[in-house]
Formats: structure tokens, C-alpha cells, sequence
């Protein structure tokens, strides 16, 4: 097991399906240029999921917002909000019940013609897209 | 109230719609003031013509928006348009080729939309004249078998009329040529939320079917010319098909049509698409009188 050191202000999150924590990080606005310390351990071998990935950021506390977004990547990860080494808040990630980012995908809707604000309303394990009414999955609007 | 899509609608919203249509046959409308624009962005005569004779039944006046000689060739939005056009009438009837324009239109007027067809979505208000149609041929509709026959892949209908009849609890047989069938995403759906059943076939069988509903196929959906020339001879309607069917099934066609009937089955008594056709204007007139709230 490899060990990475204790954050002490910061995000930690856990139960990230194999492969899909660099995503994670992108979706965090976190790149070559972010200041603080972040661990990203891939392919930890878990019970769960047979392969999870593990994030560990300093200096962002992820709010419900953004890890619901975390959701649309990978369901049911684990969000741990740290202050002064301890574990202050922990909560799974859910998928949003209204999306309002990207763009449909769908090339013919007419949000891809005129300058409109999407929306995409859950619909079972889907989103639909309140114009076009095309469903899509989660990872696709992202 | 907007009509958009068959989704916004419940089945007492359509009873509803249904039993003033009925009235409306019997015994006729009230007059009302007022004007509808009909704007087409896509053309759509039989659409557009029976809204703007609903309208005029009604004692409305109507606004006929051409796109080709508006400002739209300059470059003005569509956005911009609706708005527009909503200032000059107190509904819109609309026909675009994107899909969500109408949802679009929606959002953007203040008085009541009406999608007459937006793309590959939706097309509500034919899905009521054609569910209308079957009730009042059959007296029911609940249980019917109804089989929808041809291109149900690219149909324009097609979303619509399959999401209204399984909210009417239909048993549907989906009979298309491979590759033709409707979209997988709506089938599922309707299966889910509706629990319909739904048969797929790919060869001519109307042995249970009540109601044939007729669409038609295109050669221009084949590469191969020949395998195109075989299968719409395959997928046209002939009386002979018929003499295997029960007794008193019917016909629909959502016209026009061009080859894909034979003029037998035309004369035949099982014909209903010219009846379903007529049934275009009072039911529109319901739907208006719907949208724009009762006087
Ligand atoms: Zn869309």
C-alpha cells in the first residue's frame, strides 16, 4: 500500500470508479497550474468497485454542487471535507437533478442555433434535454 | 397553455380535448375574436391549412408569417422572430426543422405556442386528430390492437402518436423493414412508463390487428435500388392484406400519400384516412380553444 501524506485543509475523495479520477480533477478547474498539494492514486484495489481511484486536494472545499457534478462522471463517490487534518464533513456524491452546463449534443436541437441557456431534468438514470427532449447519459453532457 | 409535446399531456387533458372536439362535430362552436399567426419555417400545407381553417371556423383572423420573404434571410434569429411574432397575435402556431424550437418558442411568448411539428420530435396535435380518429371509428380505445406499418424510423408522427396511444394502454405491432423501425430511446420508454405491449415484426401481418396505420417508405432510405424497388412493393398496403385481417379493421394514413395504398383498399370500407383527415379541423378547433382558453 502506498502511503500519501495527510492533507490538512481540503478536499479527499474516495470511491472514484478505476481510471476516472484524472477526470475528476479536470472537472475541479485543477491543472499543471493549481498551487497546492494534490495526490491522485490510481487503480486502489477496493472491494467495492474492484478498482477505485482516490483525490486528494488541498486548499478547495468541494461543495454539494460541484460533487454532484463528480457524480456524473462516477456515481457514488465518497466526498470528505477536511479542516485541520480532521474529517469535518462527509457525504456521497449524487447525480443533480437539473443540469444547466454544456451543450445538448444532439446536433439538431435548436439550443445548438441560438444563444439559450440549457437544461437537462433527470429522467430515471438519464437526463433529457428540456428543448429536443433527447436523453442522454450524464458522462455526455460534461 | 402551450402545446408542445405529448409529454405535457395527461390523459384527462386529452379526454377532455376529445370530448369538446365531439361537441364541435355535433354541435358546433362558440365564435371567438382574436388572431393566430401560422409561422412554417419548413413547408407543411396540410398542417398549416387546417389550423388556419380551424381558426377561421372560429371567427379569428390569421396571419400567415413567410419566412422566405421576412427578415429571416437577413439574418434575424429565430429567437428575435418569435418575439416578434408574438406581439402581432395571440397564438402562434408553429413548424420548424430543429428539434425544441416549439419548447423554444415556448419560453420566449407570452401567449400560447402550438407545435405543429419540430423536427424529429414532436408533432402532437396530428398524434390527437389520428388517436381521435381511432376512438371514434372504434368507440374505444383502450385495448386495441393497433399496428403501425412502414418508415417508422424517420416518420414525423412517430414520437407523438407512439407516446399518445401508449397513455391510451393500445397493444402496439411496430411492422417496418429492418433498419426502419422507430427510435429505440421512445420504445423503451413508453415500455417503462406505460408497460405497453409491443410486438416488432419486420414482414406484412395484420391477423389481430383493429387499426393499420399506414406510413410511408421511402426509396431514398435504401443505397441499393433494387433491394429498395422489393421492399416498398413489400410494404404497401393491398386489399389483400386486408381480406386476412379481422372483418372490421380500419385504415389511417396521416396523408399525403402516394403509392404506398392501393386504390382498392381506398374504396374499401376499411378506409378511414379521409375521415381522419376531416377530423383535422374540429379537433384543432378543440385544441385552440385548449390553448387559448375558453370565452
Ligand atoms: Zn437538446
Amino acid at each position: 500500500m502506498i502511503t500519501v501524506e495527510k492533507i490538512s485543509n481540503g478536499t479527499v475523495i474516495d470511491h472514484i470508479c478505476g481510471g476516472k479520477g484524472k477526470k475528476v480533477l479536470s472537472l475541479l478547474g485543477i491543472n499543471e497550474n493549481y498551487p497546492h498539494r494534490v495526490a491522485l492514486m490510481m487503480n486502489v484495489p477496493s472491494k467495492k468497485l474492484g478498482k477505485k481511484d482516490i483525490v486528494k486536494i488541498e486548499g478547495i472545499f468541494v461543495d454539494v454542487e460541484n460533487a454532484n457534478l463528480i457524480a456524473l462522471i462516477t456515481p457514488h463517490a465518497t466526498i470528505n471535507i477536511i479542516k485541520n487534518e480532521k474529517v469535518e464533513k462527509k457525504f456521497v456524491a449524487e447525480l443533480p437533478e437539473k443540469l444547466s452546463i454544456g451543450k445538448c449534443p444532439n446536433p439538431n436541437c435548436i439550443t445548438n442555433f441560438e444563444h439559450e441557456f440549457e437544461e437537462f431534468i433527470k429522467s430515471n438514470e438519464l437526463y433529457r434535454c428540456s428543448y429536443c427532449e433527447r436523453l442522454f447519459k450524464g458522462a455526455e453532457l460534461i | 397553455m402551450d402545446m408542445i409535446s405529448m409529454r405535457d399531456l395527461d390523459k384527462k387533458t386529452i379526454e377532455t380535448i376529445f370530448e369538446r372536439a365531439e361537441n364541435i362535430e355535433k354541435f358546433g362552436y362558440k365564435e371567438r375574436k382574436g388572431i393566430i399567426t401560422t409561422a412554417f419555417f419548413e413547408t407543411s400545407t396540410r398542417t398549416k391549412l387546417s389550423f388556419q381553417s380551424a381558426a377561421k371556423h372560429m371567427g379569428m383572423k390569421v396571419i400567415d408569417f413567410v419566412p422566405e420573404t421576412s427578415s429571416l434571410v437577413k439574418g434575424e434569429s429565430f429567437s428575435d422572430t418569435i418575439r416578434m411574432l408574438d406581439n402581432y397575435a395571440d397564438a402562434i402556431i408553429i413548424r420548424h426543422p430543429k428539434d425544441g424550437s416549439a419548447r423554444l418558442a415556448a419560453k420566449l411568448a407570452k401567449h400560447p405556442v402550438i407545435n405543429g411539428g419540430d423536427g424529429a420530435n414532436e408533432h402532437p396535435t396530428q398524434a390527437l386528430i389520428d388517436i381521435y380518429t381511432i376512438k371514434k371509428e372504434k368507440g374505444k380505445i383502450t385495448g386495441l390492437n393497433i399496428s403501425l406499418f412502414g418508415d417508422l424510423g424517420h416518420a414525423r408522427t412517430m414520437h407523438s402518436l407512439l407516446y399518445g396511444l401508449a397513455m391510451s394502454d393500445v397493444n402496439l405491432t411496430l411492422i417496418s423493414p429492418k433498419g426502419l423501425e422507430p427510435n429505440a430511446e421512445i420504445i423503451d420508454e413508453i415500455k417503462k412508463e406505460f408497460k405497453t405491449e409491443i410486438v416488432q415484426k419486420y414482414e406484412p401481418d395484420f391477423t389481430d390487428a383493429d387499426v393499420i396505420y399506414v406510413v410511408r417508405v421511402q426509396e431514398e432510405r435504401f443505397a441499393d435500388k433494387y433491394e429498395a424497388k422489393k421492399i416498398k412493393e413489400q410494404f404497401k398496403l393491398e386489399l389483400s392484406d386486408l381480406k386476412k385481417a379481422k372483418s372490421n379493421v380500419i385504415v389511417l394514413h396521416p396523408l399525403p400519400k402516394i403509392d404506398e395504398i392501393s386504390a382498392e383498399v381506398d374504396k374499401s370500407k376499411h378506409a378511414k384516412y379521409f375521415e381522419q383527415a376531416a377530423n383535422a379541423v374540429p379537433v384543432r378547433i378543440a385544441i385552440l380553444e385548449y390553448c387559448m382558453g375558453m370565452e
